[in-house]
């Protein structure tokens, strides 16, 4: 059975997924809040938000997220490569504590020891379904 | 009710929720579609190896899968700058995400047949309790 283990150059690209989607959103936020009201009545006040220097950064710091998203999708499973998005929060909130000196709540402390867990759990298995050689092998016996 | 107000912002509970619920539909639609494009092209560091970048940029745009997922993904992008313009970050960002989690899990061992096994359920799982808790 083949394993799936991850190149240098593969776990760099997951960095990647995980800082650049983050930083992303907070960038929107931080566009989106110094906007007016958008309401369902006027949609394409949307399309002009984008143009917003904050959103922008956003936009181009998602589309970094996505070109290295699809690269891990192309080697990796939706299941792998997803709880690696989060432990971009995780990062975000460490670097805002050690960074910024921010306070970082026990409930924080327990969400950043939660979504750990879960990225180490994710990690130590395989990162893409053997499926294809399990195909392979049945219609090579039929 | 004063709790409700002051997590959702100036919105109906119901009508965040449904905010909520439409990042989490489009983006696992636009996510399984996306991830199914992928799998169909090939490891884009080996294509990219024998055709170059244009090469592995040419695979990725010729894939009509591809074009289907981006559409949803756009369409989940859209609802997150909505529900970003009426409902708090701390709700709206980590609901999403968490809920996006466990619905993106359901979906890949449905239609992509990856083999979610009990190891990574549990990821699933603790990573969404734990998106959550760093809302607060």
């Amino acid at each position: 059975m083949a394993h799936h283990k991850l190149k240098l150059s593969q776990v760099a690209i997951l960095g990647l997924v995980a800082i650049s989607a983050p930083l992303g959103d907070s960038c929107l936020a931080r566009g989106m809040r110094e906007l007016p009201a958008i309401s369902l009545a006027h949609p394409l006040a949307l399309i002009a938000a984008v143009f917003h220097p904050w959103t922008a950064a956003g936009i181009a710091l998602l589309i970094c997220f996505f070109a290295c998203y699809l690269t891990a999708l192309s080697w990796a499973d939706l299941t792998y490569v997803l709880p690696t998005t989060a432990f971009g929060y995780v990062i975000i909130a460490l670097l805002g504590h050690f960074w910024l000196q921010e306070y970082i709540s026990p409930y924080r402390w327990a969400g950043i020891l939660l979504i750990t867990l879960g990225v180490g759990f994710v990690a130590q298995g395989p990162s893409l379904t053997e499926k294809e050689i399990a195909e392979v092998a049945v219609e090579s016996k039929s | 009710m004063i709790l409700a107000s002051t997590a959702f912002g100036a919105v109906n509970p119901w009508l965040a929720a449904g905010m909520i619920a439409t990042v989490a539909i489009t983006s696992t639609a636009g996510e399984v579609l996306t991830a199914a494009a992928m799998k169909s092209i090939g490891d884009l560091d080996e294509i990219r190896a024998h055709s170059g970048l244009k090469g592995a940029i040419r695979a990725v745009l010729t894939c009509p899968l591809f074009f289907a997922g981006v559409s949803f993904l756009a369409l989940a992008f859209f609802a997150l700058l909505f529900a970003l313009n009426h409902l708090n970050l701390s709700l709206a960002a980590p609901a999403s995400a968490s809920l996006t989690l466990v619905t993106n899990a359901i979906a890949a061992k449905l239609f992509l047949k990856e083999n979610v096994d009990r190891r990574r359920w549990t990821a699933a799982l603790l990573v969404c309790v734990g998106v959550y808790l760093l809302a607060h």
